[in-house]
């Protein structure tokens, strides 16, 4: 099993869990079973063509998926995926 | 009966290399190491540009934290030659340095031959009372105390992130705070964005935060630009900052941000916060990944929550804002390893930190073209983007 670390912006979609396990032997079917066991997360994490969307950054543990191999790559015991969405919450000075 | 001192001087002028302005003036930069070794107020009236100084009465404690390879060329110079020729000796004779040689007529005869002097700057004795815990730091010091007064930062808003930051960067002596934000300050503000206070409400920012800074440190001059930074006005706001602290709240300023400090190459140090938990990393172009390389498109609404109200806890803007203070000065003073390439995020519920890897992108459209070819109308581009964000305000 695999640590899924859930970001603020996705934790209502999960029950307001800020991690999940997940089994599964790569980044894509990891986090496709992610989606069906929460479906409201299926359209932030992918696109309509099935890959994860450009807004959406994927860690296995503190690298990048997409230098690796992206949902193809590799996941093995006691990995953990980190799902980071760009965050923008600062001051107000544009307000 | 002993011989006078002159006689001891000739003896040892006779015993050491002696070597002319002239030849000195080319080994500067040239591999020798320009040693002066004359007293610190000597010193502070104008030395040769390069040379470190080692005073002659310290030279036996000091020579070796200055210059440890004993086979380096060392070139000591005093005032007319005769203190460095002593020096010289010892540096040979007690302590093992190979190359070695003394300026004949000293810094008097460099400057009389007219060749460039450089006069540094010193702190006043109340700059050194006030930065004394600066001044202990060998990795701060006079010259990195002298860095951060020079030094010209300019903070996106006076706000959450930007409070903090001010405070202390003020305190640290950062010579001029440059401050975007064209707010005043609310009762709801002040739970968290602690340069402002209770008798200030419906001040605006830019003034409070003013107050606070010169009541704070006089040092600190404040340049204030009570606008809204937009794809107008800001490579003329940015321009001329050393570093850039972004605590901004929507993504289309952040990504105008991003291009236009692309383009002048002035770095960035970014936190975004939300909640309990917080992000930081430091863009610094073309060195590292700039914003795009790591985000090259923003979120949907839905995923945006800087377009709405949001909780936060009060703690966090403080904690966030210093770990971009920290990076500021580190980046001012070229100390320590920078967070470029590198994404913290902090989760203050959980006290923990985790960090990730940020890579360039070969094909990011800004910062894999050259400054140059990125044009203004490019700037903070996505289309429709800003009325998108703006409607779910």
């Amino acid at each position: 099993m695999a640590t899924i670390r859930i970001p603020p912006v996705l934790r209502a979609a999960v029950g307001g869990e800020k991690e999940l396990s997940a089994s599964g032997s790569s980044v894509g079917e990891i986090l496709r079973s992610v989606a069906e066991a929460h479906p409201d997360t299926q359209s932030q994490l992918f696109s309509a063509d099935g890959g994860l969307n450009r807004y959406v950054n994927v860690y296995l543990n503190d690298e990048d998926v997409r230098v690796l191999d992206g949902l193809d790559t590799n996941v093995g015991e006691g990995d953990t995926l980190v799902i980071l969405p760009a965050m923008a919450g600062g001051a107000h000075p544009a307000s | 009966m002993s011989p006078s001192g002159a006689e001891v001087l000739r003896n040892i002028k006779s015993r050491i290399d002696e070597v002319d302005p002239a030849a000195v003036r080319e080994q500067v930069g040239n591999g020798a190491v320009i040693v002066d070794v004359r007293e610190p107020e000597e010193w502070g009236a104008g030395h040769i540009p390069g040379a470190i100084h080692v005073p002659k009465s310290y030279l036996e404690s000091r020579i070796e934290g200055a210059v440890p390879d004993r086979e380096k060329h060392v070139v000591l110079y005093c005032a007319s030659g005769n203190r460095s020729a002593w020096a010289a000796r010892t540096l040979i004779e007690d302590l093992g340095y190979e190359h070695v040689e003394s300026m004949t007529g000293g810094f008097t005869l460099w400057k009389d031959r007219g060749y460039e002097v450089e006069t540094p700057r010193t702190l006043t004795a109340e700059q050194r009372e006030r930065y004394s815990r600066h001044l202990l730091l060998p990795e701060v010091g006079p010259d990195g105390q002298q860095k951060l007064l020079d030094a010209k930062v300019l903070l996106l808003g006076a706000g959450g992130l930007g409070s903090p930051a001010a405070l202390y960067l003020a305190a640290a002596g950062v010579g001029t705070l440059g401050i975007v934000d064209n707010d005043q300050v609310d009762l709801s503000n002040l739970q968290r964005q602690v340069i402002h206070s209770s008798e200030r409400i419906g001040v605006p920012k830019v003034d409070s935060a003013e107050q606070t800074i010169t009541a704070l440190n006089p040092d600190v001059k404040v340049e204030k630009y009570p606008v809204r930074l937009g794809a107008e006005n800001i490579v003329e706001i940015i321009k001329g900052y050393d570093v850039i602290v972004d605590g901004l709240d929507n993504f289309p300023t952040r990504y105008l941000l991003n291009d236009a400090s692309v383009r002048l190459g002035i770095p960035v140090v970014s936190a975004a916060i939300l909640g309990f938990e917080g992000q930081l990393s430091v863009f610094k172009p073309y060195d590292g990944p700039c914003y795009r390389c790591l985000f090259p498109v923003p979120p949907p609404a839905e995923l945006a929550p800087s377009c709405g109200a949001n909780g936060v806890l009060g703690v966090l803007p403080g904690t966030m804002g210093l770990l971009q203070a920290t990076e500021v000065i580190k980046l001012i003073l070229g100390e320590g390893d920078p967070l470029i390439g590198r994404l913290l995020m902090y989760d203050a519920l959980a006290a923990t930190a985790t960090e990730v890897k940020v890579r360039r992108d070969p094909d990011c459209p800004i910062c894999s073209r050259h400054p140059e070819e990125i044009s203004d109308e490019e700037l903070g581009v996505f289309p429709d983007y800003e009325a998108f964000c703006a409607g779910a305000h």
